[in-house]
């Protein structure tokens, strides 16, 4: 019985060297990010393993997690050991930032604000549009059904929530008082808030429900590989958010695994032509110019405004209105 | 005093160690995390005008698909033991599918079954009963989830009435009626609690299959769930453990009211047969 213990221990302890092993003789990094980026990286790993096999020799491990932003945000925060975080939204990684896992002045250490690619806000609409639905303004009319997901509880929500704001900011006489009336009257206007982006298109595509969902534009491709191009039109508004996806390093782990040159070069890959490819491909905005214009068929221009331009960067957006006590929650509790 | 049995004290520690480890270690945690608030914090967070709806909500779903599982449940459950019928091993497993299948692909199928065109919503619309998206979605998910426990509850103790006492009674003159509430009901009406208090239990917790089929407008059909994920999505941590510690402390109550009328009426029915 002793020698049967002992000899399953023994290969236990074997079987995690062997585990282990690896991980000395090739660096591997794990890449934390949010849900629908999957496609974004398994696109963009390869890529890079053989952009850094050619320039240093080495191979290099690509470890990816997805889930949602602020539930893989905690996950580091308690101590999984990403190397670096690929966020959606700058208040996520700000997080981290607090927690002392990422360098403060992380949006400054890549350019374009560490945030290699962008999208924004459209509406999707049933097809030929009957309603009608050009702008925001269309959104908060009696009788439109609009359909987001939860704008206090899901990314896509609060950028949506915080592109019809800045839209009615921008209008004639805009003040946040009238924005908050706007935004209510459109939120009045929501039979339900969906738990997700997904859930939002199932909602609206499957299950036919509202007259326009508020969307990522990228979502509009993926809309139409599984529903068809034929079910609905994109409509772009007059004026919509600039959504930024930031990215950044784990200090803490890259120290402590001795991966940060392997993770500053994944991260600045993202600029560089294939990358900035790969994200045209995946219906994101490159940054670059050229690739922008390359794709622009695909890209229709738009008018659009930052979180830091509009809101002060999502440090301030955040908590007045999206904690509890914001203005999401004075829209319902006024009475 | 020696014991008949061996093993009494082994069995007992691993017990106790194995709750502690499992339930009591993580539920302090809970406590412990709530309790650098403020009592004020901790009560403006408890009874903010959000958090009583989603009680509300919650509680007043769960008991709604737990009372609704106690009546179907114990149909299916009777029907299942006393009935032959061909099929009947392929019914008796669909029972399970529930526990089996994960939450949240029972709340986006539900969503879509019971959505303005899906299957059944179609059906109900048009009669004015909106079913998806509105608190009564909340209960039809609920009742799917917490359907197991009252049946696999029941099934074993209505295998062990024997048919004779019924054919007993029916001899002695009880009507129909009689048989079912005086002489069948008691000996059922324990399971029938446990039964209906594991699915209240299991309802009150649920959150996957719920917002998909919810619709999660503030004040009207928002689960508590739902709040502390609200609250974790906001990096407020405590703040999630003092709402859960308002659902923990309401639904021990609850627990242990049902486990108090249980004991009561396992009390009343042996008093009444060592008594007649």
């Amino acid at each position: 019985m002793s020698r049967l213990l002992r000899q399953l221990f023994l290969s236990v302890v074997a079987a995690g060297a062997v585990a282990v092993s690896p991980a000395f003789a090739q660096a591997s990094l794990l890449n934390v990010s949010y849900d629908v980026a999957r496609d974004f990286y398994k696109d963009y790993n390869p890529l890079f393993q053989k952009h850094w096999k050619a320039k240093s020799g080495e191979s290099v491990e690509l470890k990816q997690s997805h889930a949602g932003s602020s539930k893989q945000v905690r996950a580091v925060a308690d101590g999984l050991e990403a190397d670096v975080v690929t966020m959606n939204q700058a208040s996520d990684v700000d997080f981290l930032v607090e927690k002392g896992l990422v360098a403060k002045d992380y949006a400054k250490k890549f350019p374009t604000n560490a945030s290699p690619y962008t999208s924004t806000m459209v509406f999707i609409v049933r097809k030929g549009n009957p309603k009608g639905l050009k702008d925001w303004s269309d959104l908060a009319k009696p009788g439109v059904q609009v359909i987001l997901p939860h704008p206090k509880n899901t990314g896509n929500g609060r950028y949506s929530y915080l592109a019809a704001w800045g839209y009615a900011l921008k209008q004639p006489g805009g003040s946040d008082k009238t924005a908050q009336e706007f935004v209510g009257k459109l939120l009045k206007n929501a039979p339900l808030f969906a738990s997700g982006g997904r859930d939002a298109t199932t909602t609206f595509m499957q299950r036919k429900i509202g007259d326009v969902l508020v969307s990522f534009e990228s979502e509009a491709e993926l809309i139409a590989k599984e529903f068809g191009k034929g079910g609905f039109d994109v409509v772009y508004p007059s004026l919509s958010i600039l959504t930024e996806f930031p990215v950044a390093i784990v200090e803490k782990t890259v120290d402590k695994k001795g991966t940060r040159k392997q993770a500053q070069a994944y991260l600045e890959y993202l600029w560089s032509k294939d990358g900035q490819e790969n994200a045209a491909q995946n219906y994101l905005r490159p940054r670059d110019a050229e690739v922008l214009k390359k794709y622009a068929a695909q890209f229709p221009a738009i008018k659009t405004f930052s979180v830091d331009e509009v809101f002060g960067g999502w440090s301030k957006a955040f908590p007045a209105h999206f904690k509890d006590g914001g203005t999401f929650d004075q829209i319902y509790l006024a009475k | 005093m020696k014991r008949v049995l061996p093993g009494f004290g082994l069995s007992l520690g691993f017990t106790l160690v194995y709750l502690s480890l499992l339930i009591l270690l993580p539920l302090s945690g809970l406590v412990f995390k709530a309790s650098t608030l403020s009592f004020e914090q901790f009560w403006s967070i408890a009874t903010g005008e959000r958090a009583l709806a989603a009680y509300r909500v919650t509680f007043g779903a769960s008991l709604l698909a737990a009372l609704i599982n106690a009546f179907f449940g114990l149909v299916v459950a009777w029907v299942l033991v006393r009935y032959p019928f061909p099929g009947k091993r392929f019914v008796d497993s669909l029972v399970d599918l529930p526990f089996a299948l994960p939450t949240s692909v029972a709340g986006i199928t539900l969503a879509t079954l019971y959505a303005g065109n899906g299957w059944i919503g179609r059906h109900l619309e048009p009669l004015g009963l909106k079913v998806a998206f509105t608190p009564l979605g909340i209960v039809v998910a609920l009742t799917f989830i917490s359907l197991p426990f009252v049946v696999r509850t029941l099934q074993p103790v209505i295998e062990d009435i024997e048919p004779e006492i019924e054919e007993a009674a029916a001899s002695l003159g009880a009507s129909r009626f009689q048989t079912f509430f005086r002489v069948l009901l008691p000996g059922i009406f324990p399971a029938l609690l446990t039964g209906f208090t594991l699915a209240f239990s299991r309802a009150i917790g649920e959150y996957g299959s719920v917002i998909f089929i919810a619709g999660n407008m503030p004040l009207i059909s928002e689960i508590t769930p739902l709040l502390i994920i609200s609250k974790l999505e906001q990096y407020d941590v405590v703040g999630a453990t003092a709402l859960a510690c308002v659902m923990l402390a309401i639904s021990f109550v609850l627990l242990l009211a049902v486990n108090a009328l249980q004991w009561w009426s396992a009390n009343r029915h042996q008093s009444r047969r060592t008594g007649a």
